[in-house]
């Protein structure tokens, strides 16, 4: 086996247009789940006069900084919903956008350590195969056929009792996965604009009517806010609070390896996380820094911590070296799941609350949260994940129940 | 790794510490009155600033005591330790921001 040859780096795939005075629509935020937004704005509701503003380059935040996990076998209705949507639009979306991201659907593992963990994960499959999606549950034996660079004897101090698995969930490669949006919509008459930061909204009352950005004030009619790590900044901007708070989340890098990991394995109960990149890097991570942060930089011993237990389970991974860490801004909220609907102001919708585990919805928040925008209601699947729930007490309690929040 | 001086032991590690999130956010006097909104407010909803906050920490392995603290949520730079109770102390930062 030899690692995965890369594409060459692409020519440019967009225009970079000065902002115009004034559009039918602005994302504000141009990460994954902006882009995916102004992608099936233009596809599916013909919204082609609409603008993405980003403040700093395309897809530089905790898109081009995740782990790019991706799966489905969430505990709840509401969720394993919406994540099968997005598992089923990126099986299609090479296709469709016309643009190979290596999604990779090598499997996820999630492994069981307890006997806590054993019934919850047992629970989960279940509850996974009921909603259609794919989900077994396998002994260490199994575990050990699947992955064997996996430690699964008893010799460790949480040995592995068995692990939950998504066959179709698997990896993509995150830059790609934005410039194939980006120049589709660059293709259907989106304007992209880096390097703009928006600054404040223009309102009437309490609808929206425009954005103040570093690049001068633009006009509009709806306003869609993506901005995951910086959505508390952006609601204050607006008038309106948000219950999300922004934490380091990081991750790191070894040096290239001969293809060693032929999947993902992630463990809650030793956090930490694993695969490895087409490439050839171990990817690692675990879980957010305590506290509040904006600094995209966490403490190192969070990095300490995750590489022991990457150790104790992996004893090949002992001689490899760090080659890079690093750190996003997640938008945790309390129950774990995102929001993605109205928002207190008129004509101004949010998405946000995707936390640790965003990548993968990638493209069921872009397809729901232009629908909202559009058509100014919320569509089937994200109608349970609005605001107000935190006000009705329906809460989608993901905490546990999704295994390591990716 | 972060370095907090605890009120009661000095400047120690971070990993000593545990994070209680914002500061000043008292138990509301009648629960009983508060309608859903303003028990969702209570419950779920925090300050998120990105610059000074006033949060609480405890120091886990040391004291056990809980103190207060001013951090910037961008540096990460500590502006002020105070005791619980005592009100939030003025910054450059916060003044210039009027909050
Ligand atoms: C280390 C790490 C590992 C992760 N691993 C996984 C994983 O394995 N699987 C998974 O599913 N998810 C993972 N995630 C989470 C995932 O990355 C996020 O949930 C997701 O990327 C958020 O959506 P986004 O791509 O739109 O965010 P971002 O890429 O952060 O986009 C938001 C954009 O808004 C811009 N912005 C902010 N303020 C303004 C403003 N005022 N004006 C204009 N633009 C503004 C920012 O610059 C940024 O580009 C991980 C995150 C991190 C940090
Ligand atoms: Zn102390």
């Amino acid at each position: 086996m030899s690692a995965d040859l890369l594409p060459e780096h692409p020519d440019f795939l967009w225009r970079n247009p000065d902002p115009k005075s004034s559009y039918d629509a602005v994302i504000v935020g141009g990460g994954g789940h902006g882009l995916a937004t102004a992608y099936y704005l233009a596809k599916n509701h013909g919204m082609t006069n609409i603008a993405i503003l980003e403040k700093g380059w395309l897809a530089g935040g905790n898109m081009a900084r995740n782990t790019t996990i991706i799966r489905s076998n969430y505990l709840w209705d509401e969720s394993a919903a919406m994540y099968e949507q997005a598992l089923k639009l990126w099986e299609i979306l090479p296709e469709e956008l016309e643009y190979d991201f290596l999604f990779s659907q090598r499997g996820v593992m999630n492994l069981a350590h307890t006997l806590g963990d054993v019934r919850e994960s047992i629970r989960r499959v279940g509850a996974n195969k009921l909603n259609g999606v794919d989900a077994e549950w396998l002994d260490p034996q199994q575990v050990k056929e699947l992955c064997p660079i996996l430690n699964t004897s008893d010799n460790i101090r949480y040995p592995v009792m068995g692990a939950t698995y998504q066959p179709r969930a698997g990896i993509a490669k995150h830059d790609h996965v934005a410039w194939a949006f980006a120049r589709k919509c660059d293709e259907l008459g989106v304007d992209i604009i880096q390097n703009c930061e928006v600054t404040g909204f223009l309102k009437d009352g309490n609808r929206v009517t425009g954005v103040q950005t570093t690049r001068g004030t633009i006009h509009t009619g709806k306003v869609g806010l993506a901005a995951a790590g910086h959505s508390s900044v952006l609601a204050e901007l607006a008038g309106f609070k948000l219950p999300i708070q922004s934490h380091p989340l990081q991750a790191l890098v070894s040096e290239l390896h001969e293809p060693v990991h032929p999947t993902v394995v992630m463990s809650n109960h030793v956090h930490v996380y694993v695969s490895q990149a087409h490439k050839g890097e171990l990817v690692m991570g675990a879980g957010i820094d305590s506290y509040n942060g904006y600094g995209q930089r966490g403490s190192f011993h969070v990095i300490e911590e995750q590489m022991a237990a990457a150790v104790e389970l992996f004893p090949i991974f002992a001689r490899a070296h760090v080659l890079r860490t690093w750190g996003g801004i997640v938008d945790t909220t309390l129950d774990a799941s995102p929001i993605v609907g109205l928002t207190p102001v008129e004509n101004m919708y949010v998405n946000c609350g995707w936390g640790t585990g965003g990548f993968k919805g990638t493209p069921a928040a872009g397809l729901t949260f232009a629908h909202t925008i559009a058509t100014g209601a919320p569509h089937r699947l994200n109608e349970p994940f609005s605001l107000d729930r935190f006000e009705t007490g329906a809460l989608i309690d993901e905490h546990g129940a999704a295994a390591v929040a990716h | 790794m972060l370095l907090f001086t605890c009120p009661n032991c000095g400047p120690r590690d971070e990993t000593e510490f545990h994070y209680g999130g914002q500061a000043h956010v008292p138990y509301p006097e009648n629960p009983a009155d508060l309608s859903d909104v303003e028990w969702s407010r209570y419950l779920f909803y925090r300050e998120n600033p990105k610059g000074v906050f006033a949060e609480r920490w405890v120091h886990s392995t040391g004291c056990r005591q809980w103190f207060n603290m001013l951090r910037d949520t961008v540096s990460y730079d500590v502006h002020a330790v105070y005791p619980m109770g005592a009100p939030q102390p003025a910054t450059a930062t916060t003044q210039q921001k009027g909050a």
